[in-house]
């Protein structure tokens, strides 16, 4: 399941947000007329620089912030009016590290569980502490975990009453690799089990390895939403690196229309084509690189990243 | 209605009256203990009996009152503040549970340690004076009605403050007075005229008043102004806490 993007039927959204905005009292506008239907079993990484209305949209979902307008509707029930019910389903992981110093590991877990009515389950904690290696800390105060066994300890919080939508804030935000990685094995198991997940992330890296869809917020609009593969299909653009025989000063004249940039010291050009288009321009540019009388030592081609098409968006945003 | 999370809420807050037991309970015997030495044995040996009680056993209900009304508001404020201070609120606002279930799981907890505080600085003072309550029932409404009251002020006062400062202000700087003014070592009649009129004016003088009634069956004023001033005090502090929930005043953006 590893980095799949199959799709999703929206038509059977478990959440639905619909035109929903936010400005907050000093009159900054977070969020402007989003609309968006998640759906049930999915994972939608939201990208988006600072400051660009992510944490709004989780906290209004979640019941923290209160929206300006618009509604959202989880499985089918409105957040407002019957918030028992939406809350029971949802589990949140915040941003920051917000614990208890002086509790132990198994009781604010537990106390969790039980501040979203649910009995309490010795046999499921222990669970949810082995899958994220908390069981042998099950008995040490918060004070002495490390940070990213903290970060863990708020994953198992939200996971205590077993929800069906999990939403990650920026999860993996300053913690070393290791545990990212096992953050993203978590992730998938948690999808495997049909668990719908919502993570906001700064890197591009995880939405591209986990996501099923991507979407893209920024200055408080939902820029896009797109099954992954096709966003990076529909938006990537190629690149051909041609390496030279022997490095070049400038690039001729003749090969002006193809803006070919220079790297590595004039010894690799680099085309970008759309691939799209209708014709590529590979061929010509071999065809004229020869008249031209360049010696190639190789050819290699790469599609454009995530990152990139994030950047672009952004920017053509901003 | 949610219990499962009342109780959460409830049984976490007894716990860290657990963890800090020897500050919590320790604590104000030691200092009732030595309100007795001063006020009761020191000085109180020269004071003739006032209301014909010794005035060691007549400070009794004023000493648990004045220990019970800062313990309640410095409980309740704590419990509510502590996860506004660490962020960890955002659990409370993100559950299933209704802002009546969360105001009873803090206040039910804060009400509840200060109750056992008083009972504590009670039993202490049956080391120092000899007891008599003449209305032990309605000794015990008095006592919980005062600590769930306050704890809904501490629980206001939590919610308003922004900083440790404000927390502690409150209690300073107008509930200690209050309490001493309001009649905790002496009788209002032992006052000049125009003090006991001034006097009237503090709403601690009618739940001491109340209290003192139920051990001795005297009272500076009415039993039935006392119980309607606690509610008075209830009623209002609900409606307070009520309007916080609804505004999401200090808690939600």
């Amino acid at each position: 399941m590893a980095g799949a993007t199959q799709d999703k039927d929206t038509s059977k959204a478990i959440v639905r947000i619909s035109n929903l905005s936010k400005v907050y009292d000093g009159g900054h506008t977070a969020l402007k007329d989003v609309t968006l239907d998640i759906a049930d079993g999915e994972i939608l990484a939201l990208l988006g620089p600072n400051g660009a209305g992510k944490t709004t949209m989780i906290s209004i979902i979640c019941g923290i912030v209160t929206a300006s307008g618009g509604s959202v509707t989880v499985d089918g029930h409105d957040i407002e009016t019957d918030y028992r019910h939406t809350r029971s389903l949802i589990g949140l992981v915040p941003q920051e590290i917000t614990l208890e110093p002086f509790e132990t590991v198994s009781r604010t877990v537990g106390f969790s569980r039980g501040l979203f009515g649910k009995r309490a389950d010795k046999g499921y904690i222990e669970k949810v502490l082995r899958s994220l290696s908390l069981w042998d800390k099950r008995n040490d105060k918060i004070v002495t975990l490390s940070g990213g066994m903290k970060r863990r300890v708020l994953i198992a919080k939200a996971l205590s009453h077993e929800p069906r939508i999990l939403f990650l804030d920026e999860p993996t935000a300053g913690v070393d690799v290791e545990l990212r990685k096992d953050m993203w094995k978590l992730v998938r198991k948690l999808s495997d089990d049909g668990v719908t997940i919502i993570l906001t992330t700064h890197y591009i890296e995880e939405a591209e390895t986990i996501a099923d869809r991507i979407g893209v917020i920024n200055r408080g609009e939902l820029l896009l939403v797109e099954n992954k593969d096709t966003l990076m299909q529909r938006m990537g653009k190629k690149q051909m690196e041609i390496s030279l025989h022997s490095p070049i000063d400038a690039v001729p004249d003749a090969l002006a229309s193809y803006r070919l940039e220079r790297a590595n010291g004039g010894s690799t050009l680099i085309y970008t084509y759309d691939t799209k288009a209708e014709r590529t321009g590979i061929t010509k540019l071999l065809a004229d690189l020869n008249a031209t009388g360049l010696k190639l030592r190789d050819l290699q081609t790469r599609q454009s990243s995530l990152e990139q098409i994030f950047v672009d968006l952004v920017r053509s945003s901003s | 209605m949610n219990t499962q999370a009342v109780w959460a809420i409830y049984r976490f807050e007894m716990a860290r009256t657990g963890r800090t037991l020897l500050q919590s309970l320790v604590s104000p015997v030691i200092s009732t203990s030595l309100y007795f030495v001063v006020f009761g044995a020191a000085i109180g040996s020269r004071i003739e009996e006032v209301d014909g009680v010794s005035y060691g056993a007549f400070i009794v209900p004023g000493l648990i009152m004045l220990t019970v009304l800062t313990q309640s508001i410095s409980n309740a404020s704590f419990g509510i503040y502590f996860p506004k201070f660490l962020g960890s609120i955002y659990e409370l606002l993100s559950a299933p549970v209704s802002f009546f279930e969360i105001v009873i799981g803090y206040v039910g907890a804060a009400a509840t340690k200060s109750l056992m505080i008083g009972m504590i600085i009670l039993m202490t003072a049956g080391l120092f004076v000899p007891l008599q309550i003449d209305h032990p029932v309605w000794m015990l409404i008095f006592l919980v009605l005062t600590c769930v009251t306050f704890s809904l002020i501490g629980f206001i006062i939590g919610i308003w403050a922004d900083s440790f400062e404000k927390l502690q202000l409150v209690p300073i700087l107008v509930v200690t007075p209050l309490v001493f003014l309001g009649g905790s070592f002496y009788s209002i009649s032992m006052l000049p005229p125009v003090w006991q009129t001034v006097t009237l004016f503090n709403p601690v003088l009618y739940l001491i008043s109340g209290f003192r009634w139920s051990f001795y069956g005297a009272a500076d004023v009415s039993i039935e102004l006392s119980i309607t001033m606690i509610g008075v005090f209830l009623a209002s502090s609900v409606a307070i806490i009520w309007w916080i929930f609804k505004t999401g005043y200090k808690i939600k953006s």
